[in-house]
């Protein structure tokens, strides 16, 4: 059978490439890059390449490279990091209440702790308002965390705005980057941002890397806790494998993303097109035009998502949901329902990202198919009236 | 699809018993649209026997397929035999459901005896014994 991904922002396969840059680290170039022998320093050698690549291409200097597990970590690292080394100045942070979980729950555990946290409401496109970031500051606020694009509904912030504000008042401000690097240009002097948090598998890279920006002069804890690796800012042995992987991916990103980007929008803009026009009563969720190249996300009346994605799987079409239905809650995603959605809307929603190896066939197939998949549940809806 | 069992996925796919039944004797929805699953049950009954049931479901796969496994199960019963169908008969009639589907298993039960107790209120009966209340309904 046909099999389409179209379930990028959750993950993307690993670019051959990128396999074909790791695999000497496996066996050949095994050493410990910590280890003062010829074994570990030509590993070193390779790991500080990495480091000045994946630096470059945000505009970094290699100093402000921490590599890390991923985006989780980095998003942890970032949020409990400055709050242990600012408590003595502060115990406010300010975030939004569509970060991704990495944020989210860190943040609550900060809370649980005695931190204050501001959760901005976002606009029905997503959208934090700089103008609520800079109501909601306080002489104790001592971070800002806004991601820079949301991994559901793929609206782009207004960082740049955010930072300034950030800036001036000489408060710390941290963006999750996760869906954004690679994908859209992300330069950290343009952005304005202080931390960043990028994660390898989202662009074609290996599972289990990622990076934490951190700009020089930042002060802040370390947040795992052991070895001298990273400058002390981060033990454990290198995942060498990984950085090389995430490095190579990050080269091939450079190569190929303006032309994935447009490639990607032309897509997105025709299946959100086809779907306004081929599916009564569907909406689209997220800005129409501040949103990522590769991301499409709707709410299709009267049925639930869960069962959308489960009818396009047993046609070959892999999707996510916002739907509550595999998960333990009952709650539909946090994200649509901050947007506004009423929760039987939110059950409704799709979510359907593009990647590197979608193609224009596999999105006719998908607009050929998800309509008949939608009327097919709708008839079994005791909501739905044609 | 491991997440499901092949039952499970057999009836999501072809649901059997999807529909209305105009002049159905008891009609029973539970759920709630806030939590991703309602069902509708309609059935209908003579001489104390349930010879058809239909419904229609908004949820997930494991919602659809308790629906339809439940409509199958009764239809030959009489209603004592058919209050006796608990949820995890249903649970397991499709070959087991993930822990955090159970209470799909739980609306299905639940959406037959409202049809059940609406059918006993027209006929001026109590159905008060096995009517599920309205607050263990999600």
């Amino acid at each position: 059978m046909r099999r389409i991904y179209l379930d990028y922002a959750a993950t993307s396969p690993c670019d051959p490439e990128v396999i074909k840059a790791m695999q000497p680290f496996f066996f050949d170039k095994f050493g410990n890059p910590s280890s003062l022998h010829s074994f570990g320093q030509e590993v070193k050698k390779e790991i500080e390449k990495a480091r000045e690549t994946i630096a470059s291409f945000l505009g970094a200097d290699p100093s402000e490279i921490v590599f890390t597990s991923g985006g989780t970590e980095s998003n942890n690292f970032s949020l409990f990091g400055v709050a242990y080394a600012l408590e003595e100045k502060g115990n406010h942070i300010i975030t939004s209440s569509i970060e991704h979980h990495a944020v989210l729950e860190p943040v609550k555990v900060l809370e649980r702790r005695g931190f204050k946290v501001t959760y901005l409401k976002v606009d029905k496109y997503g959208l934090v308002d700089p103008q609520e970031v800079k109501k909601a500051i306080t002489d104790k606020t001592i971070l800002i965390s806004i991601m820079h694009a949301n991994n559901e509904i793929g609206t782009i912030q207004p960082i740049r705005e955010i930072a300034k504000i950030a800036k001036e008042k000489d408060i710390y401000f941290h963006t999750d980057a996760v869906q954004t690097v690679g994908h859209i240009p992300v330069n950290v002097d343009e952005l304005g941002v202080d931390l960043l948090s990028l994660s390898a598998h989202k662009f074609y890279g290996p599972k289990g890397a990622g990076a934490l920006y951190i700009r020089k002069g930042t002060r802040i804890q370390r947040f795992l806790h052991g070895g001298d690796q990273e400058n002390s800012r981060r033990a454990s042995t290198h995942n060498t494998a990984g950085i090389i992987g995430m490095a190579k991916a990050i080269e091939l990103c450079r190569e190929k993303m303006q032309e994935e980007a447009e490639f990607q929008t032309n897509l997105r803009d025709k299946i959100i097109r086809q779907v306004l026009e081929k599916i009564p009563e569907v909406y689209l969720n997220g800005h129409p035009n501040l949103r990522l190249p590769n991301n499409v996300n709707f709410s299709v009346k009267y049925i639930e998502g869960e069962s959308i994605l489960l009818n396009l799987d047993l046609l070959g079409i892999a999707v996510s949901t916002g739907s509550a239905c595999t998960s333990s809650s009952l709650e539909p995603s946090h994200v649509l329902l901050a947007i506004g959605l009423p929760a039987e809307i939110a059950h409704g929603s799709l979510r359907i990202t593009l990647g590197r190896w979608t193609k224009e066939e596999d999105i006719d197939y998908l607009l050929e198919v998800l309509p008949k998949v939608v009327d097919k549940l709708r008839k079994m809806s005791p909501f739905y009236r044609s | 699809m491991e997440f499901y069992s092949e039952k499970v996925m057999d009836h999501f796919m072809n649901p059997r018993n999807v529909g209305e039944i105009p002049d159905a004797d008891g009609i029973g929805t539970v759920g709630n649209p806030v939590c991703g699953d309602v069902m509708r049950m309609y059935i209908k009954i003579e001489n104390g026997v349930i010879v058809d049931a239909k419904f229609k479901t908004f949820g997930c796969g494991a919602a659809v397929a308790t629906s339809s496994m439940v409509t199958e199960m009764v239809k030959g019963k009489t209603i004592e035999e058919a209050l006796k169908i608990s949820n995890k008969a249903v649970a397991e009639a499709l070959g087991g459901l993930p822990p955090i589907k159970m209470h799909c298993s739980v609306l299905a039960e639940q959406a037959l005896r409202k049809a059940i107790a609406d059918y006993y209120r027209k006929i001026g009966k109590d159905p008060s014994s096995f009517e599920p209340k309205e607050e263990n309904q999600h």
